[in-house]
């Protein structure tokens, strides 16, 4: 059950650089996508450039964070139910 | 004489089961898979208005009654049921398989049932079948969750019960269409329905239990109750405005507890409760195209919450851990759970060309045509949620995240043969999705591919993994934890209890300190009538002859005297 010893693409941090890299051209390319076809929205605020992206990005952040102040409530030790 | 003549589906395959016992072996296994074949060409030779009644006691009961809506329904509920033998194929457990059948079977004679007594009895039937799913596992855990399943299950069998009695006194009916709220016999059966379709605050059940079902069980559980809750809802209340309202709310309030639980089951359990609010929002809207998108949402939400609770699967069978924080680097050991892991994680993120991409846009377009913008932004706030989630922390900390060093071997073929049909029929509808438009309830005017769609949803996505990325480099994202999230099951297996203990303990006392000092009172009169009436007491002396005289005259003078009075 432990380690092979193999060495695998991801072990090597360089690679992960390689991937994180790839993912913000990717979205800098989509961001750059908005300038060039027309949405056939439904409200003003989807005509803003980069509204999804946008959108996208900070919910997720305010998404975490409010989990994050959640888990001060509510978290407890695995065995709190089996302690009664 | 066509079978349709005397018998639905559902039932079909409730009987069936009971024969699986009388199979050894590998024929076991042929039987139980033959059965969701025979049944799904059976079910593609019915055509809307097929129509079955059979008469008991002073009613007759519709058990099939077939139109657009309840097929849809049929036939993901046979796959599933397919699907969901071939992942479970290794098992040798009578009981799984037998309850496994008779459940899925319930479900699809619930889709069939054409009133409510049908519906009341199929309903109740899948909370009774499917509990074993969850005792299967057998220990102590599982059992008390099992328990806690089938009371708020069973419950909620009986609010239907409720619902239609009150029901049929008012109107006299017992049709299963359209009910509408506003009445307490239709309430009431919203209610039922609620329950089932884990509304917010009735939810609980389906994270509890569905982490400790068994490997196997689990799979089969997500596909069937909240789905059958869904095409009950569907059925008896499209259009409740209500329904909109509670589905946004479902739809983001258990992305919160995934992102921050730690056993994967359970974080897709709370997805899996997400994606019903997308349905319950699209009911409620209730326009054609509305209710198409909660049907389609439905079929496919099947397929890719089966696919991720078949790879989660894989891993606990393998590793005997499910904890996020007990797990990483499985793609080592595991690279093709993992890959079709990440298909599913795509679907249920809707990414172009998986299946989600074709259903849950269109709940979110009906949802901005109808001009609700409030509830259109809570759904791509809970689309975003929902990748973040289980499209991305389910695979991240399963197979990557930190290597815990486990080497284990692949998952079995039967699992990977079920894993690799689920996911390529959410490839299939994500690339081919007029398969799936085809059967839905109302002809569909939709085109899910435009470059608007494509590129919006790709920002949508990558941004908020982007967002990921940047919160785990920073050390934002709240880590894998071993610990539990306290949930609305708190008040009924902390709360409830303790006041009920409180209760039972104060009564106890109660009586105790009553006890006691009865017993003190009584010992006091005791001895007080013992001083003045026992042997050496007073009264009972020897008196001299002057001083009796004496008491005697002084009584009588007082009776003398008051009677003057």
């Amino acid at each position: 059950m432990t380690g092979d010893g193999k060495r695998y693409w991801l072990d090597d941090q360089a690679n992960i650089k390689k991937v994180i890299w790839m993912l913000c051209v990717i979205c800098g390319l989509l961001f750059l996508a908005d300038f060039v076809y027309h949405k056939h929205s439904h409200f003003e605020a989807e005509n803003f450039i980069g509204f999804y992206a946008i959108f996208g990005f900070s919910v997720c952040c305010l998404l975490v964070l409010a989990a994050k102040l959640m888990r001060k409530f509510l978290m407890r030790e695995e065995d709190y139910y089996d302690a009664e | 004489m066509m079978p349709s003549e005397f018998l639905s589906p559902g039932i079909f395959q409730i009987l069936a089961a009971l024969f699986v016992p009388l199979f050894y072996g590998q024929w076991r296994n042929i039987y139980m898979a033959a059965i969701p074949i025979i049944e799904f060409g059976w079910t593609l030779g019915l055509s809307p208005g097929d129509h079955l009644e059979v008469a008991t006691f002073e009613m007759s009961l519709v058990v099939l009654r077939v139109d657009s809506l309840s097929l849809v329904f049929a036939y993901i509920f046979q796959l599933a049921t397919f699907l969901s033998i071939i992942f479970a194929w290794h098992i040798r457990d009578t009981v799984q398989q037998v309850t496994g059948l008779i459940y899925s079977g319930a479900a699809v004679a619930a889709v069939f049932a054409g009133d409510l007594i049908t519906l009341f009895v199929m309903w109740e039937l899948t909370a009774l079948a499917s509990v074993f799913l969850i005792w299967a596992r057998r220990d102590d855990a599982s059992f008390k969750a099992g328990m806690r399943y089938l009371v708020i299950q069973v419950g909620s069998g009986v609010l239907l019960l409720a619902g239609m009695i009150i029901h049929f006194k008012a109107t006299g009916s017992l049709a299963f269409d359209f009910l509408g709220m506003g009445m307490l016999g239709t309430n009431l059966i919203l209610l039922a329905f609620g329950v089932k379709c884990a509304f917010p605050l009735l939810h609980n059940w389906l994270q509890d239990s569905y982490g400790h079902a068994t490997v196997t069980g689990t799979v089969f559980l997500s596909a069937f109750t909240t789905k059958l809750a869904v095409y009950a809802l569907a059925r008896g209340f499209p259009g409740t405005d209500m329904l909109i309202w509670i589905g946004a709310a479902m739809a983001l309030f258990p992305i919160f507890y995934a992102i921050i639980e730690n056993d994967l089951r359970r974080v897709l359990a709370y997805i899996l409760n997400a994606q019903q609010g997308f349905m319950v929002c699209g009911v409620g809207i209730g326009t054609e195209m509305a209710l198409n998108g909660a049907a389609a949402h439905a079929f496919v939400c099947i397929l890719y919450m089966a696919l991720l609770f078949m790879a989660m699967g894989a891993v606990l069978f393998r590793t005997d851990a499910i904890n996020g924080s007990e797990l990483g680097g499985l793609y080592k050991s595991m690279p093709w759970s993992m890959a079709f892991c990440i298909i599913g994680a795509a679907s249920v993120s809707a990414f172009p060309l998986t299946s989600g991409f074709v259903s849950k846009s269109m709940i979110i377009t009906a949802a901005a045509s109808e001009g609700y913008w409030v509830v259109w932004a809570v759904l791509l706030c809970a689309s975003a949620g929902i990748f973040l989630t289980s499209g991305i922390k389910v695979p991240f900390f399963a197979f990557f995240a930190k290597d815990t060093g486990k080497r284990v071997k692949e998952a079995p073929f039967n699992m990977l043969l079920a894993m690799a049909a689920v996911s390529a029929l959410c490839l299939l509808i994500g690339i081919l999705p007029e398969h799936l438009y085809n059967i839905l309830p109302f002809a569909v005017d939709y085109v899910p591919y435009t470059t608007a769609h494509v590129i919006t949803q790709l920002q949508l996505l990558l941004f908020s993994a982007l967002a990921f990325l940047v919160l785990v480099v920073k050390g934002i994202y709240p880590h894998a934890l071993r610990s539990i999230n306290l949930d609305t099951d708190w008040v009924y297996r902390r709360f409830i209890p303790r006041i009920i203990n409180r209760a039972i303990s104060g009564i106890s006392t109660a009586y105790e300190n009553l006890a006691t000092m009865a017993g003190i009172k009584a010992e006091w009169l005791l001895r007080t009538s013992l001083h003045y009436t026992g042997p050496h007491s007073t009264l009972a002396r020897t008196w001299e002859i002057g001083s009796s005289t004496l008491w005697v005259m002084i009584t009588l003078a007082i009776c003398l005297l008051l009677y003057y009075i």
